[in-house]
């Protein structure tokens, strides 16, 4: 076993553990601080596969931006532990249809992951193609504004779409 | 186990050794000759004498300071959280200490012919060191959000989500001053970045970019201050309101690093801007195997300066804070950006 591999299976580890430990615990700023080593581990992923690039703005967005706003809402609404009564089917704070729903779901994305997975042959080879356009930024950015132009716009939309539902909702009302 | 052995004799993993040492230990002396000049330089502007019991001068006085602080005791809440209490400092030391491995500071060189092959004075040469930068600095608020957090005190709470909102704020104008740099020197890297400002106009001018793009420079400076939470922008700390904000309920050595990771990211941030933006080794009169000399006294100046705004400015309202960041900061870098990227594209600058 090379020290590549070793180091995918360390980073792969941490990126699992990690996100079992979201969920897998009852304090929500434990959860929190779990998503970020899950994405530490995502990140070292991503330098093994020769995308220091990438790497690095995975953890500048989901680390560095995106969780310290969790944590912050998390922090200021001060969110208490889950405590007994979460998983007491007969406590009356329990509503059982979305538990349903959230467990059939689940159940749902599970199948379809698995059934896309079975249908992917090859992944190795087309990544190994592609490895250029990765670790060059300045290639990286041609491809995005070129070939990917259109899935690039319709994202940012998105995006604006959703900062202006933001400013919309915690907008002050004038009457 | 031979090869092992191979590796470890080579000479270019003896060269990264020592840089490596050389670094660790150059940023823990820095921070405590910071102390010192930042009490001398206090004292100065305010008509004192400073520290000048300990050693000629006071200049045993940062030892002093931390064999106190080791031998305190260590002090921890009833009700804090037992292993983010712990955790937070050493996040905080660890973001500082990891955030000045991608910084260059000298020419390549061969060690006095130790090396075949000349490496360049760096302890991990990235080729996106500027990204590598800015995303481990911005791990350096974990540390404080999780301190303030864990303390369960209010005070120390208050501290760590100013600290939160305040780094989200500058973090914005900090990294469009660095994307500005980035395009006129085309490159990620930043030993790429300060090649890019050898020589001189008129024969005198430094071709740094410093004078290239000012307003990059001011809104890097301003934005690297408030990054590091000091005056005038040392909110979480704000001890008319908050105590001592973040750390009111640290001691000891826990509070001996919180210390330690200010001054390093002090540091740290005066670096990053020697080579962003003041040619980082290059200089005259001093050849290029010594340019770290040039990148010292670069690096001493910039220090200077932030003990300089620390005890001229008084601190800023916090709402003033919120509005020059968001109001007059980013829109400016922005702008900035807009037309270093039309001056790149049409002037090939």
């Amino acid at each position: 076993m090379g020290f590549d591999q070793l180091l995918f299976y360390v980073f792969a580890a941490v990126a699992v553990l990690g996100s079992l430990l979201v969920i897998g615990q009852t304090s929500p700023i434990y959860s929190v601080l779990a998503l970020i080593v899950a994405f530490f581990g995502l990140s070292g992923l991503y330098v093994l596969l020769e995308a220091p690039f990438v790497a690095v703005v995975q953890i500048i967005i989901y680390a560095g931006a995106i969780m310290v706003l969790f944590l912050f809402t998390v922090m200021l609404l001060n969110v208490p532990r889950e405590g007994a009564s979460d998983w007491d089917r007969g406590h009356p704070h329990v509503r059982v249809w979305p538990v349903r729903i959230g467990t059939v779901l689940g159940v749902v994305m599970a199948v379809q992951l698995i059934w896309a997975l079975s249908r992917t042959v090859g992944l190795g080879a087309g990544v190994a193609d592609q490895r250029p356009a990765a670790s060059e930024v300045s290639e990286l950015g041609r491809v995005l504004f070129t070939d990917y132009m259109f899935a690039f716009e319709v994202t940012s939309i998105l995006i604006i779409v959703a900062m202006v539902g933001a400013v919309v909702l915690a907008r002050k009302r004038e009457n | 186990m031979a090869g092992l052995l191979d590796w470890l004799t080579a000479p270019q993993t003896i060269f990264f050794l020592t840089v490596t040492m050389v670094v660790f230990v150059a940023l823990q002396l820095s921070a405590a000759v910071m102390v010192y000049a930042e009490r001398k330089v206090a004292a100065f502007m305010q008509q004192r004498y400073g520290p000048y019991l300990v050693g000629p001068k006071g200049l045993l006085q940062p030892i002093a300071d931390i064999v106190k602080l080791i031998f305190k005791e260590e002090l921890k809440p009833k009700a804090a959280d037992t292993l983010l209490f712990a955790a937070a400092p050493v996040i905080s030391a660890i973001a500082a200490f990891t955030a000045f491995a991608p910084v260059p500071f000298g020419a390549s060189t061969t060690f006095f012919g130790f090396l075949d092959e000349p490496m360049p004075l760096v302890v991990a040469d990235i080729n996106v060191a500027v990204l590598v930068i800015f995303a481990v600095t911005s791990m350096g608020v974990y540390g404080i959000v999780l301190a303030g957090w864990s303390s369960n005190s209010k005070y120390s709470l208050l501290g760590g989500l100013r600290s939160s909102a305040q780094m989200i704020s500058y973090e914005l104008a900090y990294g469009m001053s660095l994307a500005t740099i980035v395009m006129l020197a085309g490159s990620l890297s930043l030993r790429e970045i300060v090649d890019a400002q050898q020589g001189y106009w008129l024969g005198f001018i430094p071709k740094w970019y410093a004078f290239i793009n000012p307003i990059s420079f001011l809104v890097f400076a301003t934005a690297g201050i408030a990054e590091t939470n000091r005056a005038p922008f040392d909110f979480p700390e704000a001890e008319q309101e908050l105590v001592a904000g973040y750390h009111t309920e640290y001691s000891s050595m826990r509070f001996a690093l919180f210390f330690l990771a200010e001054y390093i990211n002090m540091v740290t941030v005066a670096a990053v801007s020697t080579n962003l933006f003041l040619g980082g080794w290059h200089g005259p009169f001093i050849p290029e195997a010594y340019g770290w000399i040039w990148f010292l006294i670069k690096l001493a100046v910039l220090c200077f300066g932030y003990l300089w705004l620390r005890w001229t400015l008084p601190r800023f309202r916090y709402d003033q804070l919120m509005s020059f960041g968001w109001k007059l900061m980013l829109p400016l870098a922005t702008i900035n950006l807009l037309v270093s990227a039309a001056g790149v594209l049409y002037f090939g600058l």
